[in-house]
């Protein structure tokens, strides 16, 4: 009799680790079964997650971090036992904003981060009502972070709205919000509906950002360390299997299915394939690295990632920034990352911090046995984040 | 006892709402408002100034509240979220009810503890199984739906599964449509014209 596990996923494109891992046996290979569960809102699976109905959820890169620290309901010692993908978000204004960017010499270029804020910034007219799934997202840390360079931040007119992924499109067709950062396939929905262009990629504010993670409670790991082991063993071989361009489309397909997402497989593949539609008639743009799941250590939980993102949210809500830190590295577990994947994983790197930010091209780096490409990387304003300086 | 609470129930379906404010009335608390549309929940809430918000664990809009915790600092009202481990059986009985309460910061527990036990009675489990089932249901629907298209265009063109399934398939991205919906539409013509 296999163990069933009950795993929680908001639908969005990169649930597919979740879904492919049960939907193509890697989980049954592995030992488990998966039972699927599909939630309305990131609040409820963490709340479900943190009191027992759920085992394991895909989540939000932060959400872990901000589970341990007890900010928003309860603390709950959650830990990130793998990161599920990098990158896959995407920035979108309303149709007005967009106009008056354009008007504003804006190129309409989707990879010039630097450029494409200015004219936000300049176009909002000192607000701008900026909706993201959930108070503590990697869409938050990076939306903060790009405009926060470029000088706009919550005191010079920045609102951040709490927009559940689906429901985005609608608040920026009603004038709730001016713009959006969402993952997929949420930001095409809204192009598709004809009520928001997309601006720019998050991955062009970070290049390889840890987007969605596998959240487990830390007693849970405790308690039930085989089916931990093998939910991560088999949730790498599915992401493993969506790395191959050639097993795309039936990923698409599955995932359109109604009990999965529930939206039209080309709108998915946009995704998938890192070939996004700006505005609605416009040619695709590719995006290399749109949404990564596998390739260059994308699944490893880099201390120093949950470092970078204790960091900003310490900086954004006045924290103390050294137990925030400590906290966040504690979350992601490169230890048992290391102890499930030996065998599966033989190539793993010889540290679990790196110097994010440090990669401007792909970079093959020495490991437990030979050598692996790692990044991209880069931050927008070449800024590199390492632990051993700004982390203390 | 102290049943001076100004209360919110965030609830579309109307039938449902009526029930949880009757339930709360007959128990003695008067001040009791419903907001069935939830466009701009946040700010509705943020000028009704509530002490205790009562929303379906399962509504999206759920998330909006998150916003007005993470927010607290700014606020004159901030509002926290209620499950906590104070009274984990408490807060598994709501969940399991599917109700999830927001209440204003350092409002006594035993206040909240008569409303929601009221709460957690009217709320019903049959909402989360329902939608549960449906999904189900819908998933395994699409599954003989997409056979059936491909029985058909297997027997009127010849052609294995496999190929049936690629006409479907190429079909649905040429369109830019769903595969299931592409698969309903043969079926339906298949009929009409059977």
């Amino acid at each position: 009799m296999r163990a069933v596990l009950n795993c929680g996923y908001v639908p969005l494109v990169d649930a597919a680790p979740l879904v492919i891992a049960h939907e193509l046996n890697f989980a049954a290979e592995e030992g488990i079964a998966l039972n699927l569960l599909s939630q309305p809102s990131w609040s409820a699976v963490r709340d479900l997650l943190a009191h027992g109905q759920l085992d394991a959820a895909h989540i939000l890169a932060p959400l872990p971090i901000a589970m341990s620290l007890g900010m928003g309901a309860t603390t709950i010692q959650t830990d990130a036992l793998m990161v599920l993908s990098a990158n896959g978000n995407v920035i979108g204004v309303s149709l007005s904003l967009a106009e008056a960017m354009r008007s504003g010499h804006w190129s309409g270029r989707f990879d010039t981060p630097r450029e494409t804020g200015n004219a936000l910034i300049k176009a909002c007219g000192g607000r701008l009502r900026i909706g993201v799934p959930f108070p503590h997202s990697m869409h938050t840390e990076l939306f903060c972070y790009w405009l926060g360079v470029l000088g706009m931040n919550n005191a010079s007119g920045l609102e951040i709205h709490t927009v559940p992924p689906h429901m985005m499109a609608r608040a920026i067709s009603e004038g709730e919000i001016d713009a959006f950062c969402v993952g997929e396939p949420w930001g095409s929905i809204a192009v598709e509906e004809g009520v928001a262009e997309l601006v720019l990629p998050g991955r062009a504010i970070w290049g390889f950002a840890p987007e969605k993670v596998l959240g487990t409670r830390r007693d849970w790991i405790n308690a039930h360390p085989e089916q931990a082991r093998a939910l991560v063993r088999a949730i790498y071989r599915a992401t493993q299997w969506l790395e191959n361009k050639e097993n795309l489309p039936l990923a698409s397909e599955v995932l359109a299915r109604s009990e999965f997402l529930a939206v039209p497989e080309p709108v998915i593949n946009r995704a998938l394939s890192g070939q996004l539609t700006m505005r609605p008639g416009a040619d695709d743009c590719h995006v290399p690295d749109f949404l990564r799941f596998h390739a260059n250590a994308a699944n490893f939980p880099w201390r120093s990632q949950a470092a970078w993102i204790g960091s900003r949210m310490a900086a954004r809500l006045g924290m103390d920034p050294g137990s925030t830190i400590k906290t966040a590295r504690g979350c992601f577990r490169s230890d048992l990352y290391r102890e499930y994947l030996a065998d599966l994983a033989p190539n793993l790197p010889l540290t679990s911090d790196k110097v994010e930010g440090a990669m401007s091209v792909a970079t093959p780096v020495a490991t437990t046995k030979g050598e692996l490409i790692l990044g991209p990387d880069c931050f927008f304003d070449g800024t590199k984040f390492d632990m051993s300086t700004d982390g203390r | 006892m102290d049943k001076d609470l100004k209360i919110i129930v965030v609830e579309e379906d109307r039938d449902r709402a009526i029930d949880i404010i009757d339930g709360l009335r007959d128990s003695g608390w008067s001040d009791v408002t419903v907001i069935g549309e939830t466009t701009s929940l946040a700010r509705k809430l943020a000028e009704s100034e509530p002490d205790l918000v009562l929303i379906d664990l399962a509504n999206p809009s759920r998330d909006m509240l998150e916003n007005l915790s993470a927010a607290s600092g700014a606020r004159n009202r901030p509002v926290a979220m209620f499950v906590d481990h104070s009274d984990l059986e408490m807060t598994r009985a709501a969940m399991r009810a599917g109700l999830s309460a927001y209440v204003v910061d350092g409002l006594a527990k035993d206040r909240i503890k008569p409303v929601l036990e009221t709460a957690i009675a009217r709320f019903q489990v049959v909402s989360q199984m329902r939608t549960e089932l449906d999904a189900a249901k819908q998933a395994l629907s699409d599954r003989k739906t997409i056979d059936r298209a491909k029985g058909l265009l297997m027997r009127a063109k010849g052609v294995s599964e496999n190929e049936a399934y690629q006409v479907l398939r190429k079909t649905a991205m040429d369109q830019g449509r769903r595969l299931i919906d592409v698969a309903e539409a043969l079926v339906t013509a298949s009929e009409l014209l059977g």
